[in-house]
C-alpha cells in the first residue's frame, strides 16, 4: 500500500471532466456502495465472521448485496440484480474475498467494499512496475491467503524477464513495501490487503475475464487523464522511460462562440417558431394507429405464417415473399398508402399495371425515373435530368405529365443547370395527384381487389370440378 | 428575424445577442410546453399490452477475434457485414453461420459499416477517418482489400456510414463534428451539414421513399434533423444529459430514438417537435449505446454497457424484458430488413441473432 499517495488525485488537472461518460457511471455506481454501506440508512450489515480460529473483518454475504439491490433498485427478477452487482464487482467496488473473479453471487459468499483510495474514478492506469512490486512482495510473506495464483505466478516470470534489468529495484521497493505493511495492525492488513488485491483484479483481471478498463476509443479525450499516463501506486517515481499509451487525440481545437454563431442560433429558433407544431395528443394517436396497423406484420408481436425462418430453420417464409405470387396480407399492406404500395416492388408494378390499363402510367414513370435520378453517379445526373425533361416535360414529350404552372415554371428554370434535385417539386406535385386520383382508383379496381380477396383468374371452380370428373370416367 | 438582422447592424454585442438568443429559446420551450397536452405513455393505457416474448440467441457469430463495434444487415434479410476493433470486415450468411468474405484493413478501430443496397458492395470506416467501398468479388481468392477504394474524407475518425438508397451515395458521421454526403463514383463531396459542436456519433436517413432528411446524433447532446438538398438544420433536440450514441427513424419516419450515456434511451417526435418518452430503469445505469426498432414500431431493442439488451415498449415506455447473454458491451443492434430477427454485435467479439 502505497505510504505518501493517500489523495486521489487526478494527473495534472484541477478540474475533472464530471460530466465525461465513465465518470457518470462511476458516480452512480458510487452513490449505489455508498448507499450500500449505510447501515443507519437501509444498508446492509457489514460484521466480522467467525472462521475456525481466525476473524473474518468486514464482510457481507451476497445474498444480502442482491436483497438489497432489489428492494432499493426496484428490481424484480434476482438475475438481473446478480447481474447488476457481478458489474458493479467488475468494475472494482465491492470483491469476494477469497477469489479473484469479480462477480456477484446469490448465496453465503463473502464480499467486502473497496477503498474509495482504489476507486475507478481516481483513474488509475498502474504501470507494470506497480504490478511486478505487487506480486513480488506477496511471494516474500508467508501467509498462504497471499499465495500466488496460477496466472499472477505467470505474469510475475514474464515481469522478470522483462525487467531483468531493473528487478533490483524493484525487489527493493517491494520490501520497503512489506515493512510498510507490517506496521499495521492484523484486522486492517486483512482489508488492505484484500482490497489491494482487488485493486489489481480489475486492472490485471484473470484470463478470460472482462478488462473493464477498456475504454471507448470515441471517447477517450474528454477524460480525466486522456493520455492514459501512468500513475504509481506505490509511489515509485516515473523513470521517464514509460511511454504515455497511444491514444487518438483530436486535433480539433475549441471553438469560442462568435457573435455569427449566436446569430445562427436566433435565425434557427426564430425559424422554429414560425413551424406549426401539433399537439402531443394528435401525434400520439398517429403512432398509435401506425403501430396498430403493422403489428399483424412484425415478426417480434404476431406469429409469422408460414413459420419464422430464423426459429424454425425452415425457408418457407422467405420463398414465400420472393414468389410472383404476393400474400393477401402483403396485398392488404399496399392498401395502407401510396407509399406503402411503391415500398414494396410487387406493389409498384401491380400499381404500374393497374395505370398502364388506363393508359395513365406517365405520372408514376415519372415519378420512379426522378427517384432513379437521385441515386446516380454525379457524371450521370445532368444527362439523365435532360432525358428525363426530353420525355416527360418538353413541348411534344412522348409521355407528357400534367403540372401545374407554378411547378411547371420552377422546374424550368432548375433544368438549366440540371442536378439531382431539380424535380423535387414537379415530382411532389405528381406524387400528390397520384395519391389523390389513381392510387384511390387502384384499391377499388380489380387487379387490386383481385389479389387482395385471392380471387383466382382463368378456371372456376365448378369448371376444376367437372374437367376432374370428365378425365376420371 | 426582422429584430436580429437589426442587432448586427448596430454592432449589438455578443453578450446581448446571447440574450436574445436565451429568451427566444425560452418563448420556443413555452410555446412546445402548449402542446404537451398529454403524455404519450398516459394516451397508451388503452392500448392493448404486448404479449410475453419469447426471445431466444438463434445464431451464434463466432470469427472476430476482437472487439465488434458495427454491424449492418444486406437487403436479402440473411446477410450482414460486420466490422472489428483490429480492422477486420467480415461478410457473413447469418442464416448458416458461413463467411463469405473477409477483409483485413491496415486499420485499427472500424466502427463503421454498411451493406450497399444491391448487395455487391461494403463500405466501412473509422480510425482512418475515411469511408472506404469494398467492393464484393465472386471469386473467394481475391484480394478484396485491394480493391477498397477511398470515397469521404474527414479530419477525425468515422462513427457512421450508411449508403442513401444506391450504391452512388454515402452519408457519413464524424468525430470532426460534421456530417457529409459523397458521390462514391468520383469520391465528390456533394454537401456537407455543420452544425454539431462535438463529435457526430450516429446518423440515420429518414425511411420515406420520398423525403431527403436524416438525423445524427453527438456528444453535444443534440441530435439534429438535416435537409439533405440544402445542408441545412432543420429541427434540434437536446434533452440527453450526455452523448447522445446511436439515432434511428421510428418506422413511419415521423418520430426517431435516441441512446445515450445518461442511461436512458428517449423517444422525439417531429410533428410535436419534442420529447414524448424517455426509457428509463433505476437498475439501468449504464449507457446505452444503440438502438433500433421492430417493424411495426411497437418495440424498442437497446443495447448497453452492461452487457444486455432491454426491450422497451415504445408506446406505453415499460420494459417488457431483457436479453442477457453477451459478456461485453453491446456495441450494436439491428433489426434485420422483414423483421424477422434482431442482430447485436458485441465487445465480447461475436455477433447473435435473436429472434
Amino acid at each position: 500500500m502505497a505510504e505518501g499517495a493517500k489523495e486521489p488525485v487526478g494527473v495534472g488537472t484541477t478540474d475533472p471532466e464530471e460530466d465525461s461518460p465513465n465518470m457518470i457511471v462511476y458516480r452512480k455506481i458510487e452513490d449505489i456502495v455508498t448507499r450500500i454501506q449505510d447501515e443507519n440508512a437501509g444498508g446492509v450489515s457489514i460484521r466480522t465472521v467467525k472462521s475456525f480460529l481466525s476473524k473474518i473483518p468486514s464482510v457481507v454475504s451476497g445474498a444480502d448485496i442482491v436483497q438489497w439491490l432489489m428492494k432499493n433498485l426496484s428490481v424484480e427478477d434476482p438475475a438481473e440484480a446478480i447481474h447488476l452487482g457481478s458489474l458493479v464487482a467488475a468494475h472494482g467496488y465491492i470483491f469476494p474475498i477469497s477469489d479473484h473473479v469479480l462477480m456477484l453471487k446469490d448465496d453465503g459468499t463473502l464480499y467486502r467494499f473497496q477503498s474509495p483510495y482504489f476507486w475507478p474514478s481516481n483513474c488509475w492506469e498502474p504501470e507494470n512496475t506497480d504490478y511486478a512490486i505487487y506480486l513480488c512482495k506477496r511471494t516474500m510473506q508467508n501467509k498462504a491467503r497471499l499465495e500466488l495464483a496460477d496466472y499472477e505466478a505467470e505474469n510475475l516470470a514474464r515481469l522478470q524477464r522483462a525487467f531483468a534489468r531493473k528487478w533490483e529495484f524493484i525487489f527493493m521497493q517491494a520490501e520497503a513495501q512489506v515493512k510498510i505493511d507490517r506496521k499495521k495492525d492484523k484486522a486492517e492488513r486483512k482489508i488492505l490487503d484484500s482490497q489491494e488485491r482487488a485493486f489489481w483484479d480489475v486492472h490485471r483481471p484473470v484470463p478470460g475475464c472482462v478488462n473493464t478498463t477498456e475504454m471507448d476509443i470515441r471517447k477517450c479525450r474528454r477524460e480525466r487523464n486522456p493520455h492514459r499516463v501512468k500513475k504509481s501506486v506505490y509511489g515509485v517515481p516515473d523513470d521517464g522511460q514509460s511511454q504515455p499509451s497511444p491514444v487518438h487525440i483530436s486535433s480539433q481545437p475549441t471553438k469560442k462562440t462568435t457573435k455569427e454563431d449566436v446569430q445562427k442560433e436566433i435565425n434557427f429558433l426564430n425559424s422554429q417558431l414560425d413551424r406549426h407544431c401539433m399537439k402531443v395528443s394528435k401525434v400520439a394517436d398517429s403512432l398509435m394507429s401506425y403501430t396498430e396497423q403493422f403489428m399483424e406484420y412484425d415478426p417480434f408481436v404476431s406469429a409469422t405464417e408460414p413459420s419464422n425462418p430464423w426459429i424454425s430453420d425452415d425457408m418457407s417464409f422467405w420463398d414465400l415473399e420472393a414468389s410472383r405470387d404476393p400474400s393477401q396480407q402483403r396485398v392488404k399492406k399496399w392498401g395502407f398508402s401510396l407509399e406503402e404500395a411503391l415500398k414494396d416492388p410487387a406493389g409498384r408494378d401491380q400499381f404500374l399495371k393497374f395505370l398502364e390499363s388506363e393508359f395513365s402510367s406517365e405520372n408514376l414513370r415519372f415519378w420512379l425515373a426522378v427517384q432513379d435520378l437521385k441515386r446516380r453517379p454525379l457524371q450521370d445526373v445532368s444527362s439523365r435530368a435532360q432525358e428525363i425533361w426530353q420525355e416527360f416535360l418538353a413541348e411534344g414529350a412522348p409521355s407528357p405529365i400534367n403540372l401545374d404552372s407554378h411547378s411547371y415554371e420552377r422546374t424550368s428554370q432548375n433544368i438549366k443547370d440540371p442536378g439531382r434535385y431539380s424535380y423535387e417539386d414537379a415530382q411532389e406535385h405528381i406524387f400528390k395527384l397520384m395519391k389523390s386520383d389513381s392510387y384511390a382508383r387502384f384499391l377499388r379496381s380489380n387487379i387490386y381487389q383481385d389479389l387482395l380477396l385471392a380471387r383466382k383468374k382463368g378456371k372456376s371452380l365448378t369448371g376444376k370440378r367437372l374437367t376432374g370428373l370428365m378425365q376420371s370416367s | 428575424m426582422k429584430m436580429a438582422c437589426k442587432g448586427l447592424q448596430t454592432g449589438e454585442t455578443l453578450s446581448s445577442l446571447k440574450r436574445e438568443s436565451e429568451s427566444l429559446r425560452k418563448k420556443l420551450e413555452e410555446e412546445r410546453r402548449k402542446l404537451a397536452d398529454v403524455e404519450l405513455n398516459q394516451a397508451a393505457e388503452k392500448v392493448e399490452v404486448v404479449g410475453a416474448l419469447s426471445i431466444k440467441t438463434r445464431r451464434l457469430l463466432k470469427g472476430h477475434g476482437n472487439k465488434v463495434l458495427c454491424m449492418d444487415w444486406c437487403k436479402d434479410k440473411r446477410r450482414l457485414v460486420s466490422s472489428s476493433q483490429d480492422g477486420k470486415v467480415i461478410v457473413w450468411d447469418a442464416f448458416t453461420l458461413n463467411k463469405e468474405h473477409g477483409v483485413s484493413l491496415p486499420c485499427t478501430w472500424m466502427m463503421a459499416c454498411a451493406y450497399s443496397p444491391s448487395g455487391c458492395a461494403v463500405a466501412c470506416g473509422g480510425l482512418d477517418n475515411k469511408c472506404s467501398v469494398i467492393p464484393l468479388s465472386l471469386d473467394r481468392n481475391e484480394n478484396l482489400a485491394a480493391k477498397k477504394k477511398s470515397v469521404a474524407m474527414h479530419t477525425n475518425y468515422l462513427s457512421g456510414c450508411t449508403f442513401t438508397g444506391s450504391d452512388m451515395q454515402i452519408l457519413t458521421s464524424s468525430g470532426d463534428g460534421s456530417c457529409a454526403l459523397w458521390d462514391v463514383e468520383s469520391g465528390q463531396l456533394l454537401q456537407s451539414f455543420h452544425g454539431h459542436t462535438a463529435d457526430v456519433l450516429s446518423l440515420d436517413l429518414a425511411p420515406s421513399e420520398t423525403g431527403n432528411t436524416f438525423v445524427s446524433g453527438g456528444s453535444d447532446r443534440r441530435s439534429n434533423v438535416w435537409d439533405m438538398r440544402s445542408g441545412q438544420n432543420i429541427q434540434s433536440f437536446e434533452s440527453h444529459e450526455s452523448d447522445i450514441n446511436c439515432v434511428k427513424y421510428y418506422p413511419s419516419g415521423d418520430a426517431f430514438a435516441s441512446a445515450s450515456d445518461d442511461s436512458t434511451c428517449r423517444f422525439y417526435d417531429l410533428r410535436a417537435d419534442r420529447e414524448v418518452a424517455v426509457y428509463q430503469k433505476d437498475s439501468i445505469i449504464f449507457g446505452a449505446s444503440t438502438v433500433d426498432f421492430s417493424l411495426s414500431g411497437r418495440l424498442l431493442f437497446a443495447g448497453y454497457n452492461d452487457y444486455t439488451i432491454n426491450v422497451w415498449d415504445v408506446l406505453k415506455g415499460t420494459r417488457v424484458t431483457c436479453l442477457f447473454g453477451h459478456e461485453n458491451r453491446v456495441s450494436r443492434v439491428r433489426v434485420s430488413p422483414d423483421g424477422t430477427a434482431l442482430c447485436s454485435a458485441s465487445w465480447d467479439n461475436t455477433l447473435r441473432i435473436w429472434a
